[in-house]
């Protein structure tokens, strides 16, 4: 299975490391989109990490509502780390979704003030 | 410590949209153990308004800054060499934060970024309760160490008014009745006779019947 090449990886030790402003920046950034994988809920080394992570990533959903950038832009999935063949099925999912939505209206606004400078 | 709940993003979006250059000024105290305030609410709030202006079209310059306290002259100097770099500051300080900025700063709008709750306890992962409401007499001594001024609806002094049903309030099945607590502890600690014994009248006017307090202590001036 081939795993959509636009996005970027970045690794952290835990999903529980995720925070909200992470997610922000990434698209006061001009991210179109970010999804966060975690492990399978109830597998977390750390006990709560993911599940901290799947909080974390809808506050971020509602203040991405809130300011007019879309929280259907952040998403949260689950897999063991053996499931590669999962983890490009959610990406080419999660990259058809971005697609759908289009450019992320923060990357846009920047486009156009580049563009008038 | 004092508890405060984050204001919604679209009140503070309403109260800042005619300014252009904002500082979002956290404070490292109490709102930061709340997750109020700190310096993780501050990034997120100006992340999120930085997003919502570009998005209207209209870029602001939205700066961050947490200070350790708002409620001392000596931590809101820090930002006196820069104050006229902005037309606006939201504090996320508790109230005392937001007024003592305002008094500081006179020509610099303050806009709270909170609502100040109460002073209450970290109950649990995500509750906060609170746990007194600073009456300026403390009874502690005769309860059992447990306020009916701040855990009792109706304040009452003298034990469980008819109420109490199981040991719950009669305004919420959830609420636990102060007086019952009292008693309960009282009998663990196995002095019932306090609560036979007639206290004096309580002095209100140390709440805020008298008006503002204030404490002065003439042997830490200088």
């Amino acid at each position: 299975m081939k795993i959509p090449a636009n996005f970027r990886i970045i690794r952290v030790p835990c999903t529980g490391k995720v925070d909200i402003i992470h997610i922000l920046r990434a698209f006061e950034k001009g991210a179109d989109g970010v999804y966060v994988v975690g492990c399978m809920e109830g597998d977390c080394h750390f006990n709560e990490g993911n599940f901290r992570a799947r909080k974390r990533v809808e506050q971020a959903a509602k203040i991405l509502d809130q300011v007019g950038v879309g929280g259907e832009r952040v998403k949260m999935f689950n897999l063991s780390s053996g499931e590669g063949p999962l983890f490009a099925q959610y990406s080419i999912e999660m990259n058809n979704k971005i697609m759908e939505l289009g450019p992320s209206p923060i990357r846009v606004a920047k486009q156009n003030k580049k563009n008038a400078a | 410590m004092i508890i405060a709940a984050k204001k919604p993003i679209e009140e503070i979006i309403d109260e800042v949209k005619d300014f252009n250059r904002i500082l979002i000024l956290g404070c490292n105290e109490c709102v930061t153990v709340c997750e109020a305030g700190g310096k993780k609410e501050v990034e997120i709030l100006a992340s999120a308004l930085r997003m919502y202006f570009i998005n209207q079209g209209n870029e602001k310059k939205i700066d961050e800054k947490t200070l350790e306290r708002q409620c001392d002259h000596e931590y809101l100097e820090e930002i006196r060499s820069n104050i006229d770099d902005y037309d606006a500051i939201v504090s996320l300080a508790c109230g005392v934060g937001v007024q003592f900025a305002a008094e500081k700063y006179l020509t610099t709008p303050l806009i709270p970024g909170v609502n100040t709750i109460c002073l209450g306890a970290n109950e649990d992962r995500g509750l906060w309760t609170e746990r007194c409401q600073a009456c300026g007499s403390c009874v502690l001594a005769r309860t059992g160490g447990i306020c009916p001024v701040s855990r009792c609806a109706k304040r009452v002094l003298n034990g469980p008014c008819g109420g109490s049903t199981n040991g719950k309030c009669e305004i919420s099945k959830d609420l636990d009745c102060a007086w019952q607590l009292i008693v309960d502890r009282l009998k663990a600690l196995d002095k019932m006779d306090d609560y036979e014994k007639v206290a004096p009248i309580k002095d209100w006017s140390t709440d805020r019947a008298g008006g503002p307090r204030t404490v002065t202590r003439e042997d830490v001036k200088i």
